[in-house]
């Protein structure tokens, strides 16, 4: 366990450049570049009022600040400091703001949805896109960064409209068979559209780029539907999770499913391994957990660690009775994600919160379950390699790392975090984490290719270099 | 007990009765008034009996009694107890004996009349415990009965009851069906409410956009600006292009491109898959083809009328195959065909792995009694066996294939000339050698003949002299005994007679010497060629071999000598003529030993030699 210095952060924004060099930090309205490798101040900008979002551009040469409440977004260029740009949206107000692949545009979303303001860095040419929808997921670009679709709402209808990013131009618009539209997906490949229904109905419509409705499935009638939508990265599976507590896998080549996975609480098939975290005694004279950390904060308050132990296997998991009267029961599958070489398929089921499930997507079988002394708030795929990284919350926060292709799953980075909500990331290079602490501001996970774990107290930020765990203090 | 009793009681009364009415009947005659007494009398009398027993008999009525004992006693059979009198007047004087034996008989009829009593009672009080025993059994029977009649009644009524609650079930069940009906009824109309509420509101929400956008946007909002120091670059370092058609247009063709490159990509995707599925097949057809050609012709026996049709396919088939290149083509007649045939020679497969299923099961259902179908252990046997013999082949195969090459390799073509030489140099040698024995060998023959030639002549001569000295003796003989001149042609006669029997003689001598011979002859002969059969095949040793040689060429100089005597006789010759060949061959001399016995190494080498090349 390695950790650099904490540093003074507010409002958890804290990101990592795409290409890895960078971190740039927010304290108010200042905002802080560092070089990564020796953690020198490079550049510090001053922002008008503070600062509520940061996001890095796709190439890692501007930096965006957005500040809802003034309705304002100031755009700072790393390679010229005096460079300065502000945005500001006047009285229509602001709530998204966000960058477009190419990193020369900025999309802000005015108050009430009215509309979408494209403003371009290069040209003064300035686009507008009316009647957005405020969905789940309303705005998605395609991996290569040259088409955007987008959710929109007219005259009590869901549209899609398709761009083309380069010049805003619209491609195609067309009408979706949905209620109520919840969300939209691209495939990796760019070339299909997952459009899903809110939770009231279980329907899922895939189109073409060129607008063609493909295939429409639906899995069962008169009760809630889809919670959770992740396409494979091959885009041969889209993988659908509901609140049936299952997950459905759909082919590209017919779209019709090929299997289910269920999410029992009762696991009684021998071939699989359940791996159950159990805590362990005071770490101290443990081979490499004895390496003393560096920071003398660390030493008092890795009191627990924690280890995997295989449960023998008719094994019952925790689960929890979801109050179904309520708008938004926790149950169903909330999250999916896939490995990154489409092999497997980590899930969790809402109303068994301390469990995640790995699926075989080559046998398409349960593979392993891993059930966690707490509830698991976000789990991340290993860009590189079949490697999973979890996140568990409570009082605690650990964080563990799980290998699906060899045998080596167990507790390689235990840590303990007194955090209230932690969020991971896994760099696309060098196979390191992020974690964020209370993310309101972060909702997507945010690759980070520096080596290091980046656990943001309160306030403070440290950096674990070559990490096993890491530990923040409670303030 | 009591039912017993009423079943005696009465035939007892009626015989008593009987006898009652026969006795009257016959003390009618003699004195009615006095049986009348006696019967009157009797009644008081077992009065009597009961109250004091000594009171029956009295000093007066000795005779009443008597008498009445005795109508008493005929009347159950008794003999009477008075003597019997001569006459009706007399008067009939009591019998002692005959009262006696009554008495006798009476208490023996009491004893046994008490002991089935006896029984009588102890079986009633048997039956008694019996009957109180059914009696209690037969009244819990009857509480048994109750009890299981209520808990019936009780059943029916928890039977009437569930039943009356089932169907009150029954009715809440399609009441809250129903409900349930109602309710949906009412969610999807509330649905419909909500859903139409929802447009409604969206409307109006959408209508307050509207005007929300035309008030804050369209006010010319000075607000809402960009300030930029300058414009940077774009990404791809081209410069923005105006909006026009041409722009619409290039879009579109870089979407369909793309979707074509898509479709394209999963396409080859495909095509692969295909081309390694279609493989497969292939694969899996050749497989199949070689599998079933093999049993073409059992199943051709058996006459199997699928099975030939089919087979006839495969063979089709086979000859499809060799035209490669249709698999390449996809079109729908060739899918169809391969698809076809695959699907054919599978159900062929399928029939006969089946098929052979059925044996495997027959088989074992009947044992070991199909006679016709070689059983497996013989088959594994012989495949042994032959994988052996081939495995030994091999191997010969292969050394004569490595002599070969050193022979090939070893030796150029001037080296297995000068070999080739140098084998007819030794072999001359050898030859030569032999030949200079032979000569020698051919010379001690010469030498040996013209010694024999020689006794033969002298032995001529001696015969010569000797008959004529017979002759001289036999003429002084016959001069000696007679002495007339006539008998002299008869005495020439007499002598041929004579010379007859000499001959006689000397045939007697030869079958000596016959039985002589052969003896001698076995003596040596056998062991010789025994010997030499023996020695023969095996390496031979000369020296093992020469003395049986020489005892066999002694006992032939022996034989020779037996014979020499008898040699002119004309019998002889051809026995003579033989035992010279075997002389020939059996020569005396150690020099004939050793030439034997190179000659016989001679062959050996030779043999040798012959294994060589």
């Amino acid at each position: 366990m390695n950790f650099s210095e904490a540093f003074k952060l507010s409002s958890l924004l804290c990101r990592f450049s795409p290409d890895g060099k960078y971190l740039a930090s927010c304290v108010q309205y200042r905002l802080v570049v560092r070089d990564v490798s020796t953690l020198q101040i490079r550049q510090l900008y001053t922002c008008l009022d503070q600062i509520q979002h940061i996001e890095w551009s796709a190439d890692s040469l501007f930096i965006l600040c957005a500040m809802y409440r003034r309705g304002l977004v100031q755009v700072w260029s790393l390679e010229q400091p005096e460079w300065h740009c502000k945005i500001d949206e006047g009285s229509a107000g602001l709530v998204a703001s966000c960058w477009s692949p190419d990193g020369r545009h900025i999309l802000n979303t005015t108050e009430f949805h009215l509309r979408i303001t494209v403003w371009s860095l290069c040209t003064k040419s300035v686009s507008y896109i009316k009647y957005p929808k405020a969905c789940q997921q309303g705005v998605t670009f395609t991996r290569d960064g040259r088409y955007m679709a987008l959710a929109e709402r007219r005259d009590c209808k869901d549209y899609v409209s398709i761009f083309v990013c380069s010049d805003w131009q619209l491609l195609r618009h067309f009408d979706t068979d949905t209620q109520d539209l919840a969300g939209i997906e691209w495939a990796p490949n760019g070339c299909v559209l997952a459009v899903w229904d809110t939770c009231l109905e279980y329907k899922i419509l895939l189109y073409s780029l060129d607008g063609r409705l493909l295939s429409a499935y639906c899995a069962y009638e008169w009760s809630l539907g889809i919670k959770s939508v992740a396409w494979s990265p091959s885009s041969q599976f889209l993988a659908v999770g509901s609140y049936d507590g299952k997950v459905r896998l759909l082919n590209h080549v017919t779209w019709k499913m090929i299997t289910e996975f269920g999410h029992p609480a009762a696991i009684n098939n021998p071939k699989i391994v359940v791996y159950k975290e159990a805590e362990k005694g005071p770490p101290l004279g443990l081979g490499r957990l004895s390496f003393p950390p560096p920071l003398p904060l660390a030493a008092p308050l890795s009191a627990s660690e924690s280890k995997y132990e295989i449960a023998s296997v008719p094994v019952s998991l925790q689960t929890l009775k979801p109050a179904t009267d309520r708008a938004n029961p926790r149950m169903g599958v909330g999250m999916l994600a896939f490995s990154a070489d489409s092999y497997f398929l980590a899930t969790r089921n809402d109303n068994v919160p301390n469990t995640v499930w790995v699926w075989d997507i080559q046998k398409l079988r349960l593979f392993v379950v891993l059930e966690q002394l707490a509830p698991v708030r976000s789990f991340l795929w290993d860009p590189q390699q079949p490697r999973l990284a979890i996140c568990t919350g409570g009082s605690k926060v650990t964080f563990r790392c799980f290998l699906c292709a060899g045998i080596q799953v167990g507790t390689p980075w235990p840590s303990s975090v007194r955090i209230t909500s932690v969020f991971v990331s896994w760099t696309p290079k060098r196979g390191s984490t992020q974690l964020w602490n209370n993310g309101t501001a972060m909702r997507r996970p945010w690759w980070n290719p520096q080596q290091g774990l980046r656990v943001p107290g309160l306030g403070r930020t440290r950096f674990p270099w070559e990490l096993s765990g890491c530990h923040v203090p409670a303030q | 007990m009591g039912d017993w009793m009423t079943i005696t009681d009465p035939g007892l009364s009626a015989e008593s009765k009987n006898i009652s009415q026969y006795t009257s009947e016959t003390k009618m005659s003699p004195s009615s008034l006095y049986s009348q007494q006696v019967l009157c009398s009797s009644i008081p009398l077992s009065k009597n009996v009961h109250s004091f027993f000594s009171a029956f008999c009295t000093e007066e009525n000795i005779e009443q009694s008597i008498s009445y004992l005795d109508q008493e006693l005929t009347t159950f059979g008794f003999p009477s107890l008075y003597e019997e009198s001569k006459s009706k007047d007399t008067k009939r004087e009591l019998n002692i004996v005959a009262v006696l034996n009554c008495m006798n008989e009476l208490l023996v009829l009491q004893r046994k009349n008490l002991l089935a009593q006896e029984n009588v009672e102890t079986k009633n009080l048997k039956l008694g415990s019996d009957m109180d025993h059914l009696q209690n059994c037969y009244a819990k029977l009857k509480e048994q009965l109750e009890t299981s009649r209520r808990e019936m009644i009780g059943l029916q009524e928890r039977d009437r009851q569930l039943q009356c609650k089932n169907r009150n079930l029954h009715q809440l069940l399609k009441n809250e069906k129903d409900e349930v009906q109602k309710l949906q009824n009412i969610i999807a109309s509330r649905a419909t409410q909500y859903n139409h509420d929802m447009k409604r509101k969206e409307r109006e929400y959408n209508k307050l956009k509207e005007r929300l956008h035309q008030l804050v946007m369209n006010k010319k909002d000075k607000k809402i600006t960009m300030d930029v120091l300058n414009y940077v670059g774009r990404a791809d370092g081209k410069r923005g292009s105006w909006r026009t058609g041409k722009t619409e247009a290039r879009n579109e063709d870089e979407m369909y491109k793309i979707l074509l490159n898509d479709y394209e990509y999963r396409q080859k995707q495909i095509l692969m898959e295909n081309a390694e599925l279609k493989k497969v097949l292939q694969q899996m057809k050749k497989e199949m083809i070689s599998l079933l050609s093999p049993q073409k012709k059992k199943p051709r026996e058996r006459a199997d009328d699928s099975t030939g049709t089919v087979i006839s396919d495969v063979e089709e088939d086979a000859g499809e195959l060799t035209r490669e290149s249709m698999w390449d083509l996809s079109c729908e007649t060739v899918r169809e065909q391969l698809t076809n045939s695959i699907r054919k020679q599978w159900r062929i497969l399928k029939s006969h792995v089946e098929k052979l299923d059925n044996q495997v099961s027959k088989v074992h259902l009947e044992g070991f009694n199909d006679e016709d179908v070689i059983s497996r252990q013989d088959h594994e046997q012989e495949t042994e066996k032959l994988e052996l013999e081939i495995q030994q082949c091999k191997e010969m195969i292969k050394t004569q294939q490595q002599l070969l090459q050193q022979l090939a390799t070893a030796c150029d073509d001037d080296t297995t000339s000068l070999l080739r030489d140098c084998y007819l140099l030794e072999e001359k040698e050898r030859l030569k050698e032999e030949w200079s024995l032979f000569k020698e060998q051919k010379k001690n023959f010469e030498k040996e003949r013209r010694n024999f030639t020689e006794a033969a002549i002298r032995l001529g001569l001696e015969r010569k002299a000797f008959e004529e000295e017979r002759a001289s003796w036999l003429k002084q003989q016959f001069l000696n005994m007679t002495t007339f001149d006539h008998q002299n042609s008869e005495n020439v006669k007499l002598f041929s007679a004579f010379s007859g029997s000499s001959d006689r003689d000397n045939l007697i001598v030869h079958s000596r010497t016959q039985q002589k011979k052969p003896h001698s002859v076995s003596n040596g002969s056998p062991v010789c060629i025994s010997k030499l059969t023996k020695s023969l095949p095996a390496s031979p040793s000369t020296s093992d071999f020469c003395p049986t040689r020489s005892c066999v060429s002694e006992h032939s100089s022996i034989n020779v000598l037996n014979i020499t005597p008898e040699e002119t006789t004309p019998n002889q010759v051809g026995r003579e003529c033989t035992n010279q060949k075997w002389s020939i061959a059996s020569r005396p001399g150690s020099q004939e030993g050793c030439y034997s016995g190179c000659s016989l190494t001679y062959t050996n080498s030779h043999v040798e030699k012959d294994d060589l090349p």
